[in-house]
């Protein structure tokens, strides 16, 4: 019975991923509430309203979390998603206790596979690889899946001389898989290192919120570090931060804006400008340039 | 457990000590009670749970990065600063000397008074001296020199300028560096190996570890605090996280684990240099041999968490 049900799951997500990726939102499990509050201004605004602004609140400029399919059909030309490795999954490592059920409740709540999507595509025109962290699935977490997926896309950027192209949405390593999860930050750092070495390019794109391991791996390698406005990007995370120096913190500190003021980010992008951006870079890595007279 | 029996054994070294110097009868009599009944205790040890391999990684008395420098190497010459910004005495970095062999040696260091505890931030780095590691480890490639590190670390500073400074791609860019070093690298967890902080000392070609060190993606407390919002369920969480040698080992984290004295390094340091200056002369001279020691660690990371996925024991042998 349950074969049956998930051979049927399996089928509409192909016909979904042949229809290309409209449809795939954030939105689409929200339930039946047709208004939504931001968190940044407390307005309250219709959920249509939000979609259309790509879920950028239209008074106040919130960047809310999107899915990564939903960021994927931004970024990528229409019909142009091959989604990479989709249903590697890497199973309960360590035998923790209600992992495996809370990875089950994971999956039946996002329709995600796991906390990451990777998949070739092209950006006005131009080949690319690139990879979604989905902060919906355990915050976006790092286990042996999400870094084995990451290097992967990494590698097939390599080896086809794409550019890559990877947003960040994570609280940082999974605790469930213990220090297998510590060790994929080892694992992305070190293929990024030789994509790096054999010139290829690599954007990094933080999104609200980046913490923990994945700012301390692949997010902060780029060659280009972009972020999105009001983008929460942090090594530890406030609460650790304030409890450890026993004092509040100030306005504005871990966002974007501090990150960039502090040297860490190229520049901040708006979310509806992002794949302009994205596509000015590419141009600007294309090899074989010559002087025109 | 072992924190109970450490306390019992503080009693009795304090009455040896009381009676050292008396040769009556009764007190030679007493001292080797005492002495059997210690011995006695310390076999107790040998039953370490995960929670007592945490007490004993962050024992004040276990030895430090600077106790294994200068029990293993001669002239060591420290180097200070990242040359960006500031010295971070949180960690010691120079070059030595090993069995007559010049390398670059560099380890967490947690300071062992209260004053030193202050200055090294108690173990816990700043981005500065993760820049003083790649510093430190881009030169010793430049000069061909093998890279020894010492990883005893609760985790990279959670503070305001550190986050100011960027921690995190202080700790990033050093994972890139030293996981392409075309050098040898050893590194050995000697006491707690605490997440990034640690890993950034630990992209080696083989990592040791004592026996009693742990090394895990966060400190049980973080963990317990995470899990149950209850740091006070430290023990428990100790328990499930698989974070000592031997579990590391079995992971294929570590690639051997060093024996320690009964009851912890701090009973009998002589004894745990002993042992770590064979064992990284073991292992070194093997990688001083290898042609490509930054493909061999690329494969070693590449593998970590394989055997998790199903898919990929078969695509990737």
């Amino acid at each position: 019975m349950n074969n049956l049900f998930r051979a049927r799951r399996e089928r509409l997500e192909q016909l979904r991923r042949q229809r290309g990726l409209e449809g795939k939102t954030g939105a689409r499990r929200t339930g039946a509430a047709l208004f939504h509050q931001c968190p940044g201004c407390q307005a309250m605004m219709s959920k249509g309203e939000l979609a259309r602004t790509h879920y950028v609140c239209p008074q106040c400029g919130f960047h809310h979390p999107i899915g990564a399919y939903l960021r994927l059909s931004m970024l990528l030309d229409p019909q142009t998603f091959q989604e990479l490795d989709s249903h590697l999954t890497a199973g309960n490592p360590l035998s923790f206790p209600g992992y495996e059920e809370k990875l089950a409740r994971q999956r039946e709540k996002t329709g995600l596979e796991e906390g990451v999507v990777t998949c070739k595509g092209k950006v006005s025109g131009r080949a690319v690889v690139a990879a979604v962290l989905d902060s919906r699935f355990l915050m976006g977490s790092m286990g042996v899946a999400v870094g084995e997926k990451i290097t992967r896309a990494i590698e097939t950027a390599r080896k086809q001389k794409c550019p890559l192209i990877i947003f960040s949405a994570s609280g940082g390593a999974r605790m469930q898989e213990g220090i297998l999860s510590l060790m994929q930050m080892a694992k992305t750092s070190a293929a990024l290192e030789r994509l790096r070495r054999s010139g290829g390019l690599y954007i990094s794109v933080f999104t609200h919120p980046t913490t923990g391991g994945v700012t301390a791996s692949f997010a902060s390698l780029g060659d280009i570090i972009l972020a999105e406005p009001g983008a929460l990007i942090g090594f530890a995370g406030p609460r650790v931060i304030e409890q450890t120096i026993g004092q509040k913190l100030p306005e504005g500190f871990q966002r974007a804006e501090y990150l960039e003021e502090h040297g860490f980010v190229d520049q901040i992008v708006p979310r509806d400008q992002l794949r302009g951006v994205i596509t000015r870079l590419l141009t600007l890595h294309e090899k074989g340039g010559k002087l025109r007279d | 457990m072992i924190k109970e029996i450490e306390s019992r054994l503080a009693l009795m070294d304090q009455e040896l000590e009381g009676l050292q110097s008396k040769e009556d009868g009764p007190s030679r009599l007493r001292r080797a009670q005492l002495a059997r009944d210690r011995a006695e205790l310390l076999e107790l040890c040998r039953d370490c749970a995960p929670e007592d391999n945490v007490y004993l990684a962050r024992h004040p008395g276990r030895p430090g990065t600077a106790d294994f420098i200068s029990a293993l190497f001669t002239e060591f010459f420290e180097c200070r600063g990242d040359r960006l910004h500031r010295e971070d005495p949180g960690i010691l970095g120079g070059i030595a000397l090993f069995h007559g062999l010049p390398v670059t040696v560099i380890g967490h260091r947690k300071g062992k008074t209260l004053e030193e505890n202050v200055a090294c931030n108690f173990g816990m780095p700043s981005p500065e001296g993760y820049r003083k590691a790649q510093r430190l480890m881009g030169q010793a490639e430049r000069f061909g020199r093998p890279v020894i590190t010492f990883i005893d670390t609760p985790g990279a500073y959670p503070g305001l300028e550190a986050e100011a400074e960027g921690q995190g791609e202080a700790i990033a860019s050093t994972l890139a560096r030293m996981s392409a070093l075309t050098v040898p690298v050893i590194a050995v967890v000697t006491g707690e190996g605490g997440s990034g902080g640690a890993l950034a000392l630990g992209v080696a070609n083989r990592v040791l570890m004592l026996e009693h060190a742990v090394y895990s993606v966060l400190s049980p407390e973080g963990f317990a605090s995470i899990l149950w919002k209850d740091a006070g369920r430290a023990g428990e969480a100790a328990a499930l996280m698989k974070l000592t040698a031997a579990d590391l080992l079995a992971l294929g984290v570590a690639d051997e684990v060093l024996p320690e004295p009964l009851g912890g390094a701090h009973q009998d340091p002589a004894a745990v240099f002993d042992t770590v200056d064979q064992a990284l002369l073991r292992h070194l001279a093997p990688l001083l041999k290898l042609r490509d020691p930054a493909g061999q660690r690329y494969q070693k990371f590449r593998a970590m968490g394989l055997g998790a996925i199903p898919a990929a024991r078969k695509e990737k042998p």
